[in-house]
């Protein structure tokens, strides 16, 4: 029998929805607005809420003066470079993980996601060293490079996640059918995981976006991705809050409205395998 | 052609020995049922003669030419599986294409061949569907056609029917039936429904725990089971076990009476037993009889008109010429 909610319970629990959705949206929404402030009643006290003297010169400014475009253009080749190579390099690692499994192959499984909790900031020296001795620093390439390597732990545990929940007869009867082990992946085995592969590149895409530690640090000018446009807003000449809300904004923008588009396809694949 | 030869062939996974080492020879154009309980290594021998499986121990020829060590698509046989194993995300067209356009056919011999196979199985007008718009047994079709255009040496088929209804799976029994009459090839097919192995099968390999426990024709194995197991296992409902003094009086330390070599009449006959549970087929209906003092349950077919109820006294009387005699190790005598 189903149970029975009060209109009373539901109006509570609206509202504490709507709450917590908005304490969680706060930081985003205070940034938007904040950046079509002028300078000076961005950092009113008390703040302005929405009577403000609203202006677009914060965008402007941000696109005309500091380059945007470069850096939104070096963020989309470092996150979809890292994502191919990342996937490139996963899907075999995950069949041959989920289809010819070895003893220690659960193992293997926890000791790559285990990397991930090592602190970055543990490996920053050799990492430098090695990317300076290669000349790979300021790259796009030496970037795609770290990004890959530090998301690849995560894509091949969805991936594997996804294949495991193929039938494995399927790829039994590519094989019979004569397929080679590439014919099998590539016409058999991909297309069926799809949705997997998809929700994976989206959720990599998003996590490479955002990377802000190696993408720092590893880079000057030439390879700089939008973290380093937004970082650069913290001069010694002083904080430009209206400024650095409308170049924020114009970083995190892109990578929204993809996560909104996508947002369905998201949650399956971070749910997926959790219930049958 | 379609000769196999398995040649002291054996599987072991780590210390445990699925498949000790068996022989035998499946002639060209033969209709062989494995068959046996589950878990008693019938699928695992079929998938070491497709290649699936790597061979702990001997050799698999396939017309003669050593296949032990080839992969499942260089041994030029084709299987359907218990599943279907269709690919989802391609219409039936692609699928039943699918081993032509790895076999790097032009486009028209794959059309030729697809049309040809969906003419055979009834499946032209659903070419273009994709496998979930199909029913189990449009589904099991598609799954054969795959299997019928690669032109095999061989066709092996695992458990092909067992997620079909009732209705379904006599149909498709048939189905494969007259498809094995019209293409002549050599066919393994994997079971544990012993009709569908009786009504099918020019050859029965009956298995145990791995071994190979009788090959015969299905009415060589009705008629003269090597051992209790085959003879238990062959026949429906199975064959009724004594042992003791009434076996011996016979002639053996077990005897075994199927239910349709027994004669049940309410007064006459020398063993006398009560009617447990009575299932009503229409045509025949089968009495369990209790209370032997020769073995727990004792099964007897009877016309379908003879009416006797829970509780009844009854007398049975075994045909002698059709009752089988094992010595104390089980074997035929």
């Amino acid at each position: 029998m189903a149970r029975a909610v009060s209109t009373q319970r539901k109006a509570f629990n609206t509202v504490v929805a709507w709450g917590v959705a908005l304490l969680i949206a706060f930081p985003i929404i205070w940034t938007v607005l904040t950046s079509f402030k002028p300078e000076p009643q961005a950092v009113a006290t008390p703040p302005i809420w929405l009577g403000f003297d609203w202006t677009t010169k914060n965008y402007h400014d941000v696109v005309q003066q500091r380059g945007y475009f470069s850096f939104f253009l070096n963020s989309v080749i470092i996150a979809l470079g890292s994502t191919a190579l990342g996937l490139l390099i996963a899907i075999p690692a995950a069949w041959s993980m989920a289809f010819v499994p070895g003893r220690r192959t659960r193992d293997l499984l926890m000791w790559m996601l285990s990397t991930k909790m090592m602190p970055a900031v543990a490996v920053l020296t050799p990492l430098y060293l090695i990317f300076r001795t290669l000349g790979l620093l300021d790259s796009r390439l030496g970037l795609v490079v770290v990004l890959m390597l530090i998301n690849l732990p995560i894509i091949v545990w969805m991936l594997y996640t996804y294949f495991k929940e193929i039938p494995g007869e399927i790829l039994e009867a590519a094989r019979m059918d004569g397929a080679s082990l590439w014919n099998e992946i590539l016409y058999v085995l991909t297309p069926m995981a799809i949705p997997g592969i998809a929700s994976t590149l989206i959720l990599n895409i998003i996590l490479a976006w955002n990377e802000a530690f190696w993408t720092i640090i590893l880079t000057v000018t030439d390879a700089a991705p939008l973290t380093k446009f937004i970082s650069g807003f913290s001069s010694p000449q002083g904080l430009f809050y209206a400024k650095l809300s409308a170049a924020s904004t114009m970083a995190i923008a892109p990578i929204l409205i993809m996560g909104w588009f996508s947002q369905k396809q998201l949650v399956r694949g971070l749910t997926f395998g959790a219930v049958k | 052609m379609g000769q196999i030869t398995l040649s002291k062939v054996a599987k072991r996974f780590g210390d445990a020995e699925v498949i000790p080492p068996l022989d035998l020879i499946i002639d060209d154009g033969e209709f062989v049922v494995f068959v046996g309980p589950s878990g008693c290594g019938k699928s695992t021998l079929l998938r070491l003669i497709a290649g699936l499986e790597d061979t702990s121990d001997g050799r698999i020829l396939i017309d003669g030419k050593d296949a032990t060590a080839l992969g499942p698509a260089q041994r030029g046989l084709a299987m359907v599986f218990q599943s279907y194993a269709l690919y989802p995300h391609m219409s039936v067209r692609s699928n039943i294409a699918f081993p032509l356009k790895m076999a790097g056919l032009d486009k028209a011999e794959q059309d030729r061949r697809v049309e040809g196979a969906a003419k055979v199985l009834n499946l032209t007008n659903y070419l273009d569907r994709r496998p979930g718009q199909l029913s189990g047994g449009q589904r099991q079709r598609v799954a054969i056609g795959r299997a019928i255009v690669r032109e095999p040496a061989a066709f092996l088929f695992d458990e092909p029917l067992s997620n079909l209804d009732a209705a379904l799976r006599v149909g498709m029994r048939l189905e494969i039936s007259e498809l094995h009459e019209r293409l002549k090839t050599t066919m393994i097919y994997v079971t544990h429904d012993q009709v569908e192995a009786m009504t099918m099968a020019d050859k029965i390999v009956v298995l145990n725990a791995g071994r190979i426990e009788q090959v015969g024709s299905p009415l060589e194995l009705y008629r003269t089971p090597r051992n209790l197991f085959v003879a238990g296992f062959i026949g429906s409902p199975k064959m009724s076990f004594i042992t003791g003094a009434e076996a011996q009086k016979a002639g053996g330390a077990t005897v075994g009476v199927r239910p349709e070599h027994l004669r049940v009449s309410p007064s006459e006959g020398p063993w006398r037993g009560t009617v447990g549970v009575s299932e009503h087929l229409g045509s025949d209906t089968f009495f369990h009889v209790h209370d032997t003092g020769l073995a727990p349950v004792i099964t007897v077919r009877a016309d379908g008109e003879v009416a006797l109820s829970h509780g009844d006294t009854v007398h049975l009387t075994p045909q002698a010429d059709k009752i089988h005699r094992f010595d104390q190790n089980g074997l035929r005598i």
